[in-house]
């Protein structure tokens, strides 16, 4: 078994990244985001990137960093709402911008590392995401043909995984993660806990070794919560 | 007078039904959940990768790990599961949701909706609202009935980039309730707000619509 372990996010981007590369990055919000491999993004001045990811982070954490360095000349994404940063770039024609729906999204990243080159889809029939695209009628309904979606490189973020490349992912931290990590040419993890092989229940490995080609413990984790929303707690009842 | 946000939600909570999964958007829509009536039994899904989710956490336990499509800490029940984004829209699209309540900006009298981008000015993006309207059984529209403006929202035709052509079945707004059956039949006002109106709803409403009240 080949040992897929990197010592640091650094060690495990190096010689992958080139300026004008398309990038895939995990994460829904700011849940389950490569944090250390986005900082070593940063840190490397890659620029011209094309980034693959549902949403941008927000204003100063998460791919919001690479917004405001500004080496991201293009995004491809579902909803930019959170990050002000990026609707002034857009605006302004500093940032090129592709909106997927989220499902359409899921699906082409599913469909490009399943080696599927398009589909067809209900979404968007009717709608400016259907402009310039072939629309087909099947058993009397209209679809639109959307392309499979591949990327230079994915990075992602998994909970647990050891060095065969083996990944699981906690709880809705795993979004984009599984698609992501098949439709890189070249895919690195990251992961909170790196466990030695033959630890994880091998039933409920979400993302088989074969996909990930290097795999980082992460330095650091934040995990920031961008809403943290609460109840009241009842009152204890008096003995 | 007319209907307060809490109102709304009430009255679109009387679409759910036992057994449902349902998707609520963010906003007026995520409170419907707050008038689940009692007995009944509904499933949220949330299209980040959840099913089956429960309430707002205890201040001290949230989790980073655990959040809702609105980007809100949130927790799990015993019968909840977590999936990818792609199994997630595989159960939306797929036709396995059946009810969605979304908000809105624009709605038509055929049934299109607008609720994704102002151009020029409002740049969110649709998230997973174009898949929702496409794919789940029946869409419930839940806004208010008019622009801060003053200029009404249910139109002859929208303005406004459309989330999805001819989708929606009721619309709820602050003022009255209108079946729109996804363009198939007359939009018809099926219910006016406390204290609203006939002659208020027809003047704010650009759409023609019919009137059946119960």
């Amino acid at each position: 078994m080949a040992d897929k372990t990197q010592k640091s996010a650094v060690d495990a981007l190096a010689g992958r990244l080139f300026d004008g590369m398309t990038i895939m990055a995990g994460g829904f919000g700011l849940c389950g985001i490569p944090e250390n491999l986005i900082a070593a993004i940063r840190e490397s001045g890659t620029k011209g990137l094309t980034v693959i990811s549902n949403n941008c982070g927000i204003d100063g954490f998460g791919l919001g960093v690479l917004l405001e360095s500004g080496q991201i000349r293009k995004m491809i994404s579902s909803y930019v709402g959170e990050n002000k940063l990026f609707e002034q770039l857009y605006l302004s024609g500093d940032l090129e911008l592709e909106f997927n729906p989220q499902g359409t999204l899921a699906e082409r990243i599913r469909a490009g590392g399943a080696g599927i080159p398009a589909f067809f889809t209900k979404t968007g029939v009717g709608t400016l995401v259907a402009e310039g695209k072939e629309v087909r009628e099947f058993d009397g309904e209209l679809y639109v043909m959307e392309r499979g979606l591949t990327a230079d490189l994915a990075i992602v973020k998994a909970w647990k995984g050891d060095a065969a490349g083996n990944l699981i992912y906690r709880k809705t931290a795993r979004n984009f993660n599984p698609m992501m990590a098949t439709a890189g040419k070249v895919t690195v993890a990251e992961v909170e806990q790196l466990v030695p092989v033959g630890s994880l229940d091998k039933d409920n490995i979400h993302t088989p070794g074969i996909f990930v080609d290097s795999i980082v413990a992460g330095a650091k984790y934040e995990k920031r919560i961008e809403r943290v929303t609460t109840r009241p707690r009842e009152e204890k009842a008096s003995a | 007078m007319a209907w307060t946000r809490e109102q709304m939600a009430a009255r679109a909570a009387q679409e759910l039904r036992d057994g449902f999964y349902v998707n609520l958007g963010i906003g007026i829509p995520t409170l419907v959940a707050n008038y689940i009536p009692a007995g009944m039994s509904v499933t949220l899904q949330s299209e980040n990768g959840m099913l089956g989710m429960g309430p707002f956490p205890y201040e001290g336990e949230e989790d980073a790990d655990l959040i809702n499509a609105g980007k809100q800490t949130i927790t799990e029940l015993p019968e909840s599961s977590y999936f990818s984004s792609a199994d997630s829209f595989a159960m939306i699209r797929g036709g396995h949701i059946a009810l969605s309540i979304l908000g809105g900006m624009q709605v038509s009298q055929t049934g299109d909706l607008a609720n994704w981008m102002v151009p020029g000015k409002v740049v969110k993006g649709m998230g997973g609202a174009m898949d929702l309207v496409a794919g789940v059984k029946r869409v419930v529209v839940v806004m208010d009935h008019v622009e801060k403006s003053g200029a009404p929202k249910l139109l002859t035709a929208c303005t406004l980039p459309l989330t999805g052509a001819r989708v929606v079945d009721l619309l709820i707004t602050d003022l009255g309730v209108f079946d729109i059956a996804r363009g198939k039949a007359p939009l018809t006002l099926t219910a006016l707000a406390d204290g609203v109106t006939l002659e208020e709803i027809t003047a704010k409403t650009e759409a023609r619509f019919e009137v059946a009240l119960a």
